[in-house]
């Protein structure tokens, strides 16, 4: 486990650097990173930047979340990209590094992203949609150096953070 | 009540200790008055309720502070209430586009930004600032004007970034009219 850095620290506004999966440093990281989500309440995935490392790695699980249709389960991923994004939709998102806010952000409802799995060599390729679709796009933005707060569309999209889980 | 027949727009502002009621009691008021609420806003800011009203009708200042004076007599809400003369409106000429900084907060961020766009005729349509523990966020709706040069712009905002060590990011609003 991890602590977790919040806005304004400069590493989540840098972009992150490419990784080698099979560096140890970089599997240990992406279990480091797994047992910070698991203990965090509500956390759906977190990227290398929300514990303070500038590098390309993320993890996702929204496994039993409501508004989740295609689930992978616990996914990391390094240097992951988006291939192909479509069915734009608008949804309200928080971040654990920005924890008093949340935002209305488009993203795509349909994403195929390729990325290396943290100790393999090996790129993989996931089709997703909904829910869990979102928490890519939120991780690979992070891992981008971008916060969902660069991607609302504008003055009255930004909203006080309500229910703590 | 004195008897005043010529219509006027009125800017008028109520801020104070938030309660529940407060929008109601405060649109029921300036009904009695036959004033016709046409652009508002309202909003907490920082816990303090704020609403900013345009309002039509046949009556003028001193009316709607006496109509209001029960809600504001125990201090816990100011109210304000001014004549303007009319605006044109939906008159825009330039170009939509949306502006985002957030970082540390420190002094001087909007005048900073806004001052930017200022030196280049850019309009600030809408703005809204939050200080969240110690994050700093401004988003605004600016227009520009079309002689803009835009990489000029974008290059000085990066060196009022730099300088203030925000992030800032500027993209066209352009809507698609379907």
């Amino acid at each position: 486990m991890r602590p977790v850095v919040a806005a304004p620290d400069s590493v989540l506004s840098r972009a992150g650097d490419p990784v080698d999966p099979l560096d140890p440093e970089i599997v240990a990281l992406a279990a480091d990173l797994v047992a910070t989500m698991r203990v965090a309440p509500g956390c759906v995935g977190l990227a290398a930047p929300q514990v303070g490392v500038s590098a390309q790695v993320f993890v996702v699980d929204v496994t039993g979340h409501p508004r989740a249709r295609t689930c992978h389960g616990t996914v990391a991923l390094c240097n992951a990209e988006v291939v192909e994004a479509s069915r734009w939709q608008k949804g309200r998102e928080g971040c654990m590094s920005v924890p008093d806010l949340t935002g209305d952000v488009k993203r795509a409802g349909h994403l195929v992203v390729r990325g290396t799995p943290p100790g393999t060599g090996e790129p993989i390729t996931l089709t997703t949609d909904a829910f869990e679709a979102r928490a890519f796009q939120h991780e690979i933005d992070h891992c981008a150096g971008l916060l969902f707060l660069d991607r609302v569309p504008g003055p009255h999209a930004i909203f006080a953070r309500k229910v703590y889980l | 009540m004195r008897q005043t027949t010529q219509v006027n727009e009125l800017a008028i502002t109520v801020v104070g200790r938030d309660r529940p009621g407060i929008i109601a009691d405060v649109s029921a008021a300036l009904s009695r008055l036959g004033l016709n609420l046409t652009d508002s806003t309202m909003t907490l800011l920082r816990g303090h309720f704020a609403m900013t009203l345009i309002c039509v009708g046949e009556v003028d200042e001193s009316d709607v502070l006496g109509m209001l004076e029960p809600l504001t007599a125990d201090g816990g809400l100011l109210a304000t209430a001014h004549r303007v003369p009319p605006e044109p409106s939906g008159a825009n000429t330039g170009a939509p586009y949306t502006l985002l900084v957030h970082g540390a907060d420190r002094l001087g961020i909007v005048a900073a930004v806004t001052g930017v766009m200022a030196e280049i005729g850019g309009n600030v349509t809408d703005l809204t600032t939050r200080l969240s523990g110690t994050l700093y966020l401004l988003s605004a709706e600016i227009d520009l004007p079309s002689s803009a040069d835009f990489d000029e712009l974008l290059t000085k905002l990066d060196e009022v970034a730099d300088r203030l060590g925000v992030e800032v990011s500027l993209r066209s609003g352009d809507a698609d009219v379907l």
